[in-house]
């Protein structure tokens, strides 16, 4: 049932040009692979390990193969070749390769469709591994102890160690879900650290061995609460598709993941990113793992209330390149955030609208919803109140995954007592207010349903007008968050590589293939 | 009567030093956690303290909340505090002055240095929309702003100062652990007197843990913390530029 009357043919219309925007990169996608998709599925083909200067094997393995400039024809056809070539795993011939006993693209030609044949073969324990994880997740009881909106909070100590702590404790205060923070500056670099990590700014590394110690640590708490506690990383920055990769493997449960959000505010090359997204939404989306988007940050660098129509863009846009990688609606966390200045009057109205709107074009998608960030002042008293009406809002228009708020946001990375505060601020108002949003409709052409009305107008023109210019000009032209970024500017350009014909990805076939579900 | 020097807290009469702190300690809650919590805070210099509240953390962590009566005082007849010493001019009056002062653009550069991703300080002091109502340094003419945005290394902005021939340089810092912010800071400085420039720009640090008096001992030539609009910052740094212009230059070393 709607409460905001919106007119369907606008929201049909605006779901056409999303399409059609995202039909447009695609085709640009399609014919290119980037370094991190080769080393992703290098991963998912068991290349782990670091050579001794600490260099990630998938790193060494695809830059010689970059070196001798045949990358165009991809990682899997040159692991293949030497499958056959050597009888060695993927893995042993990594080995071979970083301590000079191996030169991959050097080794004699074998028959094509062997070389896929063997590939074939050694993507299989994986792809069965994700399978189990996911039925795995099932039975530890993931959706019954579904109660929206999910608690979410967020850890970051840097040691990955101290965050099993904190994230244990968030998890019996009544926490669903887990995020563990990057270190800040992981998202620029080109690799992905290995092993247990204890020292990071105002996170912890992201690196397999981080997940599957969090992970273990979860389902540990998980068992003793008697409720699966998910865990979340962040699968952005110029490493998207190894991420997704390590994140499927070690059974996380939601990935930040977002088509833009690289681009526009960690000035990452626009060609990379929207590769790299492809892949690595495909892995997620195979993986069962809910993404979460990132329109939240265009309130924080631009006004809440003017730019509240590039939100409800970028989510149509996001809502089609994961169609394009085959995630469900059902795992589309499509981000949004309370970020209006507390000092307008009926803000809250204004939010309400936001999110209810949200709601209603989405149906389907656990929103994820972000709280006030820009406007707390360390005034933690009145922050704890913004939070509170951030919570309010969220039980009202029924979103799914609630990032909290913390009292202390803009002073410091949340201390034990400053998450124990916010979960329950956010408990206290979920259940105090559990059906308000069943019991109440909005006045007919009154402040909120106008507010939708005009937004969902504005986010349409933006569309028609992005579709009519393409992504790459609008995003030049500053559209989203007020950030401009031209196609050849950005980090990562260097890591994108036109595919030849004879390039092949097992995993894109295997994972959005008959073996889905 | 209120006795300045003799200034303490004020709860409900003046005097009383009332206080209210809240912690945790790495203990199960019950009674002996909080007559722990009890004498932790009398350590402190407080009387009559009582635990209000409290809450074990689930893993054996326990929250407090307290209150209790300061026995110190503070002279505030003796207080310094280092400040930027300027009359705030509005966007307007910066404007003119830069007209009748400067008789040139001002060069402004802005950015998040190091591993900081939050772009929130820089963006309300540079972006043209500014902050609460207080329209940002891109805005104001006479002054071309550049926001170099978030995580640009020092190395780099260094580069963009001598390409653009920056009068001044505005580093945000917000969030930050460990002190990282200081090394990142200080790290600036020594990259700009490496190249030689650090006498000609002025530099400006700021962020929720920056203070003047902190940025002054760090080698930048003021700090700004939380509440700061662009135009606190603005009034410096052109005041600063005539200042040194109608001082003797110093001599090349």
């Amino acid at each position: 049932m709607s409460k905001l009357n919106l007119n369907q043919e606008i929201i049909d219309s605006s779901r056409q040009s999303a399409k059609n925007i995202a039909d447009e990169v695609q085709k640009f996608i399609d014919l290119h692979t980037t370094v991190s998709t080769e080393r992703a599925i290098l991963r998912l083909l068991g290349v782990d390990g670091v050579d001794d200067i600490d260099k990630p094997l998938p790193n060494v393995v695809v830059d010689s193969i970059r070196l001798n400039r045949e990358l165009e024809k991809g990682v899997a056809y040159w692991i293949g070749n030497a499958m056959l070539n050597t009888h060695l795993t993927p893995q042993q011939i990594a080995e071979k390769i970083s301590i000079g006993e191996l030169e991959i693209t050097s080794l004699p030609i074998q028959d094509e469709d062997k070389i896929k044949n063997v590939i074939e073969k050694a993507a299989k324990p994986t792809i069965e591994k994700i399978k189990f994880n996911k039925i795995k997740r099932e039975e530890l009881g993931c959706q019954s102890s579904f109660s929206t909106p999910l608690i979410y909070v967020i850890v970051a100590t840097g040691n990955i160690y101290e965050d099993i702590v904190q994230a244990k404790a968030a998890a019996k205060q009544g926490a669903d879900v887990i995020a563990v923070i990057r270190t800040t500056g992981q998202s620029l670099l080109d690799y992905v650290p290995y092993g247990a990590t204890t020292e990071g700014f105002g996170g912890t590394y992201a690196t397999q061995e981080n997940f599957r110690l969090m992970r273990q640590a979860l389902d540990e708490v998980g068992e003793e609460i008697g409720k699966y506690i998910r865990l979340t990383n962040y699968c952005s920055g110029l490493c998207m598709p190894e991420i997704a990769a390590m994140g499927a493997v070690e059974r996380l449960d939601m990935m930040l993941n977002d088509a833009l959000y690289g681009i526009l505010f960690r000035d990452i090359n626009m060609q990379r990113t929207l590769i790299d997204q492809y892949f690595s939404r495909v892995i997620n989306g195979f993986a069962g793992i809910i993404i979460n988007t990132g329109e939240d940050n265009y309130l924080t660098t631009d006004d809440a209330v003017e730019a509240a129509h590039t939100v409800l863009a970028s989510q149509f846009i996001n809502e089609q390149f994961a169609l394009k990688a085959g995630i469900p609606e059902e795992q589309m966390g499509l981000g949004h955030a309370f970020e209006m200045d507390p000092d307008l009057e009926n803000g809250f109205l204004l939010e309400l609208a936001q999110a209810q709107m949200a709601r209603e074009i989405f149906p389907k998608a656990p929103l994820k919803y972000m709280p006030p960030t820009k406007y707390m002042t360390g005034n933690i008293f009145k922050g704890h109140l913004q939070d509170a009406m951030f919570n309010l809002a969220s039980i009202m228009t029924k979103q799914g995954i609630q990032l909290l708020g913390m009292p202390t946001e803009a002073i410091h990375t949340p201390h034990l007592h400053d998450r124990y505060l916010s979960i329950e601020n956010a408990k206290y108002i979920f259940k105090d207010a559990r059906n308000l949003g069943d019991e109440i409709e909005f006045k007919k052409d009154g402040i909120i349903q106008n507010r939708a009305k005009e937004v969902l107008l504005k986010a349409n023109e933006l569309l028609v007008e992005i579709d009519s210019e393409g992504l790459f000009k609008a995003i030049e032209k500053g559209k989203f968050g007020g950030v401009k970024r031209s196609p050849t500017g950005g980090k990562g350009l260097d890591g994108v590589v036109m595919k030849d014909e004879k390039y092949f990805n097992p995993f894109i076939v295997s994972m959005l293939g008959g073996e889905r579900r | 009567m209120i006795d300045l020097n003799k200034i303490k807290p004020y709860g409900d009469t003046l005097n009383d030093g009332m206080v209210q702190l809240s912690f945790t300690l790495p203990i199960s809650n019950g009674e002996e956690a909080k007559e722990a919590a009890r004498q932790l805070v009398l350590k402190m210099g407080f009387e009559e303290a009582s635990v209000v509240y409290s809450k074990d953390l689930g893993i054996n962590y326990t929250y407090f909340i307290l209150y209790g009566k300061t026995t110190h005082t503070v002279d505030y007849t003796k207080i310094e505090v280092p400040k930027v010493e300027v009359d705030v001019m509005n966007k307007e009056e910066v404007e003119e002055y830069i007209k009748e002062n400067i008789k040139r653009n001002v060069v402004i550069l802005g950015a998040c240095t190091g591993t900081d991703a939050h772009t929130v300080g820089i963006d309300a002091i540079m972006n043209m929309k500014g902050y609460a109502g207080h329209y940002g340094l891109e805005r104001y003419e006479g002054i071309d702003a550049y926001n170099l945005g978030s995580q640009v290394p020092n190395e780099e902005l260094v580069r963009q100062a001598i390409e653009l021939d920056a009068d001044a340089i505005l580093v945000s810092q917000v969030v930050t652990q460990k002190d990282i912010h200081i090394q990142n800071l200080t790290q600036l400085v020594d990259l700009l007197e490496a190249e030689g420039i650090r006498e000609k720009v002025i530099l400006v640090c700021g962020g929720p843990r920056i203070s003047h008096e902190l940025a002054k001992e760090i080698g930048y030539d003021a700090g700004f913390g939380s509440g700061t609009f662009a135009e606190d910052v603005a009034t410096f740094v052109v005041t600063e530029m005539v200042a040194r212009l109608s001082q003797p230059q110093k001599a090349a070393i």
